[in-house]
């Protein structure tokens, strides 16, 4: 099968929207996870005290 | 520098050396004809420079430091150093160039010193030189901090920092003798280019092999941002150089792509070098120096996980507005078109994610001209992707394009929002990891950035001014039809925003320059900061290890 501008286009219009609506809705579930938001709260106050060096 | 590699470490940097050195003078024998000699020449120069530097301290005794105790701040020192040099070279050749384009007679009739490659030489100067710099520097701080671990490696964070800056002298040096593959933001040829590959693909492994040694469960999101940018300009870069040199002893190549597919082969990269080298790894400067300088956490940490994909899905695929009303399939166009105005979420999540960390701090705003810097680049940054996304619009995009209106919107994001978060995490970082009180001098930090401030506005507001006149001139037409301005009537009215842009861009390097002589100072004279609690330090090395006499 030839790799046409058609054939392109069609694949933009038809698999690109698609992939990127499941990819929105997946990422927003992923960053609205209740049980998450533990660990995005400690990854967010992380980097308030960070200077004491390596921890290996 | 070399003192703190062991002995293994200071070998494999030697060879690396010889090998350059090699290459070099390969280079320069068979090119001698040609550019290429000349470039073969710096190489060796180079390569021999790194050598003496190697060589010098190869004899010297191991350092008996323990390197589990300490992050490897070196390479970020030198780099801090080596990007503020480049931003007064870069934005120095800047105010020449807005300097030429009022008083043309500032070309001083000499070749190198033309329009067409003292810009590109301006433009890489301070987008690589001295952005790409930062970006790498505060890479080295902000992988190490946020992940709890030491670099790994201590060859390679200098193989990459030193080996971008050759390809950063490689870059300037070919445009003012005249090599270019007349590609904006991708002019060197293909040597430089493979080259940039070999240095990047070392990055991103040290970057991928510091992460892996984490102590954090979470990747913390600046690292994300930082990550994007190292992979995706990987990806960019090596699409959009695919070319075919003409020969192997010569500087010159062609394109591997012809026409249309090449123009949005180069605007695709265009676009995302402005996405991923200019934006993403400047969020993640924003997103590690903002909340800490604050003291405060960034304010919804979710909030930043949805604007990061959004911005590296969206991104990817607004380069084709670059190309309105050409030979581009109108679809394509309008998908670029579309894509723009949809960055605008995720751009203004992250702006107004950055604000709201500081409410509650706005006092430390008023007094602290370091979060200041932070705080106006973050009000820039909302500001300039709300003009990019209403620029993408293809009838506001039939005025605006090839008009100065877009080179006032390019320097309202690299100055108000890039140069200014750097400066802001420069300040923030430079104390701390020369261990000083603070900077040498809170009062010249405070002029760098009202400098910094009102040149910005000046530049933009002339910009603003030149362009939409520029545009409207062009389309004016008179009752019989034809155009009503000549391209010289343009070039009179636009003559007293061009002397306006050259003082704002004057007021800005002003700054730059402050900025360089205060980071100087700090370096060399200000007071070293007294912890509460001791500094680990190198046991073996400065103290026994049992007190003596107790």
């Amino acid at each position: 099968m030839d790799l046409t501008h058609d054939l392109t286009s069609v694949i933009a219009k038809s698999f690109g929207l698609f992939y990127l609506i499941a990819l929105s809705v997946g990422i927003t579930i992923y960053a609205y996870w209740p049980s998450l938001g533990k660990r995005f709260d400690k990854a967010a106050n992380s980097i308030l005290d960070d200077e004491d060096g390596p921890c290996r | 520098m070399m003192e703190r590699l062991t002995g293994a470490e200071r070998q494999i940097a030697l060879m690396i050396c010889v090998v350059m050195a090699i290459v070099g003078l390969v280079m320069a024998a068979a090119g001698h004809s040609d550019p290429l000699g000349i470039h073969g020449a710096i190489v060796l120069v180079a390569a021999a420079i790194m050598t003496c530097f190697v060589l010098r301290a190869i004899g010297e005794p191991e350092p008996a430091e323990d390197r589990t105790n300490s992050y490897y701040d070196d390479p970020t020192k030198a780099g801090l150093v080596i990007a503020l040099f480049w931003a007064v070279v870069g934005m120095g050749m800047g105010v020449w160039v807005a300097a030429q384009l009022a008083w043309p007679d500032l070309r001083f009739d000499a070749a190198w010193s033309s329009f067409g490659r003292i810009r590109p030489v301006h433009t890489s100067g301070v987008i690589f030189g001295f952005g790409g710099n930062a970006l790498i520097a505060t890479s080295y701080h902000v992988m190490q901090r946020t992940s709890r671990a030491r670099l790994a490696g201590h060859v390679s964070p200098w193989f990459v920092l030193l080996g971008f800056n050759l390809f950063c002298i490689i870059a300037a040096s070919g445009y003012l003798i005249g090599v270019t593959q007349s590609k904006e933001y991708a002019e060197p040829e293909w040597y430089a280019d493979i080259w940039l590959v070999i240095v990047w693909v070392v990055y991103f492994v040290l970057y991928i092999r510091t992460l892996a040694r984490r102590n954090e469960p979470h990747i913390y999101v600046a690292n994300w941002y930082y990550l994007a940018f190292i992979l995706v300009v990987a990806i960019l870069h090596i699409v959009n150089n695919l070319a075919v040199p003409a020969s192997l002893t010569g500087a010159k190549s062609y394109s591997a792509f012809a026409g249309v597919q090449d123009a949005m082969t180069q605007w695709w990269y265009g676009h995302n070098a402005v996405a991923f080298f200019l934006t993403a790894g400047f969020l993640g400067m924003l997103y590690y120096f903002l909340p800490k300088r604050a003291e405060r956490p960034i304010y919804s940490y979710r909030l930043s996980i949805l604007s990061f994909w959004g911005i590296v899905f969206f991104y990817i695929w607004a380069g084709s507005h670059h190309l309105h009303y050409t030979a581009l399939p109108q679809w394509v166009q309008t998908l670029g078109m579309t894509f723009s105005v949809m960055l605008l979420v995720p751009s203004w999540a992250s702006a107004g994610n950055a604000l709201m960390t500081l409410n509650g701090a706005w006092h430390k705003v008023r007094d602290d001209a370091t979060l200041r810097f932070m705080m106006v680049a973050a009000v820039f940054y909302g500001l300039s992707t709300f003009e990019g996304s209403f620029m993408a619009v293809r009838a506001v995009n039939s005025l605006s394009h090839y008009t100065d209106w877009t080179v006032g919107h390019v320097h309202a994001g690299a100055m108000g929002w890039v140069a200014l978060i750097t400066f802001g995490s420069i300040y923030s970082v430079v104390p701390l990891l020369w261990k000083r009180e603070t900077m040498y001098s809170w009062k010249l930090v405070e002029w760098h950035f009202w400098l910094a401030l009102s040149g910005t506005v000046i530049y933009v507001f002339a910009m603003w001014n030149s362009g939409i006149i520029q545009g409207l001139m062009w389309r004016t037409y008179t009752e019989s039809g034809t155009l009503a301005y000549s391209f010289t009537d343009t070039l009179v009215a636009m003559h007293p925003y061009y002397v306006a842009r050259a003082c704002g861009g004057a007021l800005f390097l002003t700054g730059a320059i402050l900025a360089a002589y205060n980071v100087y100072m700090t370096i060399r004279h200000a007071p070293e900061k007294h912890p509460e609690r001791d500094y680990p330090t190198s046991s073996e090395a400065a103290e026994p290890a049992v007190p003596a006499a107790e």
